[in-house]
């Protein structure tokens, strides 16, 4: 076992515009990489399994759980985290529209939701409530219920959000 | 000078909440989400020590056995491993057993930072690795090499109470952590007199976990040179686990520093995390180095702690023929696991709510926890009560079912009514306020049932779907009254409850709060500066809030931490107390300073200034100067006693309750939610899918809409998980057999409704602000659930007698009424 995590690979990685290069254990997972050897601490764990999107980041343009990928896999890389997501210490519309609609109580799974809902409204800015839901089902949150999440990821793509939610009586579940 | 007020010794009386209405009662934007929304939250993983080793424990893989060798040299010799730590070792290493709250015999359980001897669950910790990196830490977990001897284990409940059940603890000398019967009113005369008895054989209460998405973790520093413990850790209780790992560790609470500042989500299962704590102590005093954990999921599905599961059986309903509940008689088993973390507590928590949301006058509960080869139970999200508060919620269905009376109007017959509080219940809580018939026409409004129950009719035989309306009816009790400890066990020095808070001004005229609280998510930075600006004249923007618990820094109390729904009321509380101390203080400050008396004096915008002569004014920072660093100018008996800090303990006025009769105000507030629901249910797969859901809260007056509303949204998120996805199970041997999010299946976005809201405000008479503790929810979504399940089924036998409705159970269900599986319930009329 630790002869294969002995193994030791220079990587360079740009996050979020700077470029670092370091040599990585071949096991080391890119998630502690992130977190680990580069201090960038918004990225979190929640499972190690791929299941609950608190370590996604966005990879060479693909959302991506990074608790899935090696850290030598990233040699090369564009990735962007959740510290890149504001400019000068402001939030970006996707961050304002959850501070806005208290789509966050813990933060812990945030940082993900953030960059699952930046990853989504570059590729549909207009998405509906279902293909929000099917955005962010890889994003597990034990505090919202989701509720103000979705509200937020409209508000975010520009919808008019109402204090209660707009969805009838009928099909409130996509 | 010569119109300074007379000093005074006393403590001034606090106005209770007199000020608020600018800031608080508005949705403010959360303070806390700035560093968070940026990724510059600190959980406890970001926490690094210099010279720091990363820990890992070696759990079992058996349910009971007895450890017959540990051998660490293979794990020692490892490039990398600092150290090895074994439960024998630290056996050593402590002074005393954990405390322990039950009474003997289970009260002379030993239980130490690490197994020693046996095994007791599967993912008992047997030792613990230090080493340079999480993976070498990994590694060599696996080379400790163990020795065990399997030995029979129990996991089921009731029968873990049995004579002839393996026993875990031989200590204790069986498995019963605790039993007693509270018996209220006359059952047996209810149950003589009623013109129909319903009889129900066996309820069941799942096992499941809110499991917060950030783990356990905790980076623990034993120095050397002072003795002093450093915990960094996302313990939600930290004073509880003080008490409880102090004397084990031989190390003084005034060396015990606990801090935390953003905490992943809690639940109640943080509240479980001290025996790690306390291994990673001795880990770090072994090593010489500070020892950092962070649990894996796996791991934390294991061995974390879980909710607790409860049995029901022989449940008996006297009705009369009206539709009157007179009340129940029910034997509970509930479910402590291998060791009692914080139980057997739950054993009375649950008699907060002991007739639910209903005027029941005639109760009997005779109650019984096990000790069973299973991860102990913590408090999980609506703790203990959650369990009970199910239960009536099904014998009221099932009541209504079985005497072919509406639920609706079974309920509002049965509710305690708007003009019965304050009520007090047969056990001797009181009840604060609330207007429940009006909390369940608001829910079923928002739902629209009418047009539901058309298209129920509508829809008929021979589609191939049924719709179930449903409805949950919760009491959310909050701030407890810790003298219940001593109906669980008279000899516990427990009683009331309280929590501190410090207001400060700072020495440029800043307002600062520290709070004895661990928030996990509730915004108390946020709601804490609403309530502390109305009172000091400021924006809340201008209030900062320490983030976060400092065993060192912040102020506390015994019972300081954030659990079981209390912050509205004693954390505002204390910030509210605190901060009128210190407007009385500035006040006395600035009538001295602008030379009128104190009753002239008021305070705007940072500003003290005189009535009617707004320009005659000082602000903060000049108040602040003459404490600071111009004393000469404050009266000299004022001077020591105005410091511009001020400590304030909020305490609720409790009395300790009755130890024989088990009777007491349990709680100060009873917040209530009623939820409703229409489910579509597919009759070839049983395939559940909620077509509309409503909770309708009431927990008095708001401090802030939107965080009140998340916390609903949040609740009965994890009440919907559980209901029809998550759940803790494990096979005959003791093995669990869900290990992570792939079979323990969190709610997703796709799971959950765009649920509604409404809000009734019934204000507390008993608290500071009219507020009440709100953050739990009672867990009506399982009641809900079960009774939209119940109503799909109405044309059939089949009752609905466990929390745990996933497809395949409803399938079950659907398929058992024809095939006449017996329905466990059976009616008596009496006439």
């Amino acid at each position: 076992m630790s002869e294969v995590g002995d193994k030791i690979h220079p990587i360079s990685v740009t996050i979020n515009g700077e470029t670092y290069e370091r040599t990585v254990e071949a096991r080391q997972l890119l998630v502690h990489f992130i977190r680990d050897a580069l201090g960038l601490k918004g990225t979190h764990i929640g499972c190690d399994t791929g299941n609950c999107g608190a370590c996604s980041i966005i990879f060479n343009g693909k959302l991506v759980k990074c608790c899935m990928l090696l850290a030598v896999q990233a040699d090369g890389a564009e990735i962007e985290t959740v510290e890149g997501l504001a400019s000068d210490g402001a939030l970006d519309p996707v961050q304002e529209a959850f501070h806005e609609h208290h789509g966050l109580q813990c933060g812990y799974c945030t940082p993900g939701l953030l960059m699952g809902a930046t990853y989504l409204l570059r590729d549909n800015p207009k998405p509906s409530e279902g293909e929000i839901r099917r955005a962010v089902r890889g994003n597990i949150c034990r505090c919202t219920g989701y509720v103000n999440v979705v509200r937020s990821v409209r508000a975010a793509a520009g919808e008019d959000v109402a204090e209660f939610p707009a969805t009838g009586a009928e099909g409130g579940s996509p | 000078m010569s119109r300074a007020p007379a000093a005074e010794t006393a403590a001034p009386p606090v106005e209770k909440g007199e000020r608020l209405g600018k800031a608080s009662g508005k949705s403010v934007r959360r303070t806390e989400d700035g560093r968070l929304l940026k990724g510059q939250g600190e959980f406890t993983d970001d926490i690094w020590m210099h010279r720091q080793g990363f820990a890992h424990f070696v759990r079992s893989p058996h349910a009971h056995a007895k450890i017959l060798s540990v051998d660490t040299s293979r794990a020692m010799s490892l490039d990398g491993v600092y150290t090895v730590l074994t439960g024998a070792e630290a056996k050593e290493m402590c002074e005393v057993p954990f405390f322990q709250i039950a009474p003997p015999p289970a009260g002379q359980m030993e239980e130490w930072p690490l197994a020693v001897d046996k095994v007791r669950y599967h993912g008992d910790a047997v030792a613990v690795v230090l080493a340079e990196t999480r993976d070498i830490a990994r590694d060599a977990a696996e080379l400790v090499d163990l020795e065990y001897e399997p030995l029979p284990s129990v996991v089921d409940t009731v029968k873990a109470a049995d004579d002839d059940a393996p026993i875990l603890h031989e200590e204790v000398g069986n498995n019963v952590a605790w039993h007693g019967v509270f018996d209220y009113g006359d059952i047996d005369w209810a149950l003589d007199n009623a013109d129909h008895v319903v009889r129900i054989d066996r309820l069941h209460f799942h096992r499941f976990s809110s499991t917060p998405l950030e783990c356990n973790a905790a980076v623990v520093n034993w120095d050397p040179g002072t003795g002093v413990v450093q915990i960094e850790s996302n313990n939600q209780m930290p004073m509880f686990a003080s008490m409880v790992i102090g004397p084990t560790l031989g190390v003084g609470s005034n060396k015990l520093q606990f801090r935390s500042q953003d905490i992943g989500g809690a639940f109640g299962i943080k509240i479980g995390s001290y025996p790690q704590i306390a291994a990673l102590a001795l880990l770090s005093r072994k090593a010489g180095r500070p020892a950092k954990w962070t649990e894996y999921r796996s791991e934390h599905m294991l061995s974390a702690g879980h909710g607790n599961e409860r049995t029901f059986l022989d449940v008996e309903v006297p009705v009369l023929s009206d539709g009157t509940i007179l009340g129940f008689k029910v034997r509970a088993f509930d479910d402590a696991g291998a060791y009692l973390h914080y139980e057997p507590l739950g054993a009375v928590i649950w008699s907060q709510v002991t007739p639910g949301c209903y005027k029941f006058k005639h109760v009997s509960v005779d109650y019984t926890e096990t000790l069973t080869n299973k991860c102990p139970t913590v408090p999980n999200r609506g703790y203990s009560r959650l369990q009970h508060l199910w239960m009536i919620e099904r014998i009221v269905d099932v009541v209504a079912t079985e005497l072919g009376l509406d639920p609706v109007e079974t309920r509002k017959k049965n509710f305690v009514q708007p003009d019965d509080y304050p009520y007090e219940t047969p056990n001797g809580c009181v009840y604060d306020s609330g207007d429940l018939p009006a909390s369940l026409d608001l829910a079923l409004e928002l739902i629209d049932v009418e047009r539901w129950r058309a298209k129920q009719k509508e829809l008929g035989t021979g589609s191939g779907k049924r719709i179930g309306i449903g409805i949950g009816s919760t009491i959310d009790s909050g701030t407890n009254n810790f003298g219940q400890a001593q109906i669980i066990n008279p000899e516990l020095p427990f009683s009331g409850n309280g929590e501190a808070a410090y207001a400060k001004l700072d020495l440029y005229g800043e307002v600062n709060v520290d709070l004895g609280t661990t928030p996990q998510g509730q915004s108390h930075e946020t709601t804490a500066a609403q309530v502390v600006a109305d009172v000091l004249g400021v924006d809340h923007s201008a209030v900062n809030v320490t983030a976060g618990f400092d065993q060192r820094h912040n102020t506390y109390v015994g019972f300081s931490g954030t659990y079981a729904s209390q912050f509205a009321v004693t954390g505002l509380g204390a910030a509210l107390g605190a901060a009128e101390m210190l407007r009385k203080e500035i006040v006395t400050l600035a009538a001295i300073a602008l030379e009128s008396s104190e009753e002239e004096i008021e305070l705007e915008g940072g500003e003290c200034y005189v009535r009617d002569e707004r320009e005659r004014a000082i602000p903060f920072i000049g108040i602040a100067n003459m404490v600071y660093s111009n004393n000469t100018v404050i009266p000299p008996d004022l001077r020591e006693r105005i410091g511009l800090n001020c400590r304030y303990v909020y305490t609720p006025l409790f009395e300790a309750p009755d130890k024989e009769r088990k009777t007491g105000n349990l709680t100060l507030t009873y917040a209530t939610q009623i939820h409703a629901a229409v489910v579509e249910i597919d009759e070839d797969t049983g395939r559940l899918e909620i077509l509309d859901y409503a909770a309708a809260d009431d927990c008095g007056r708001v401090i802030n809409p939107q965080i009140v509303q998340g916390q609903v949204h949040g609740a009965t998120a994890l009440g919907l998980g559980a209901s029809l996805y998550e759940a803790f199970e494990y096979d005959a041997d003791g093995q669990l057999l869900q290990s992570s999010f792939y079979d323990y299946h969190a709610l997703t976005a796709l799971d959950m409704p765009m649920m509604k809201y409404g809000d009734i405000e019934s204000p507390s008479p008993f608290t500071p602000t009219g507020a009440k503790g709100m953050g739990e929810g009672g867990g009506a979504p399982l009641s809900t659930i079960c009774s939209a399940i119940q109503d799909a089924l109405s044309d059939s036998d089949s009752v609905v007698a466990d929390t745990h409705n996933p497809w395949w159970r409803i399938h079950e269900l659907l398929s058992s009424g024809a095939a006449n599986v017996p329905r466990g319930v059976q009616t008596e009329a009496r006439t």
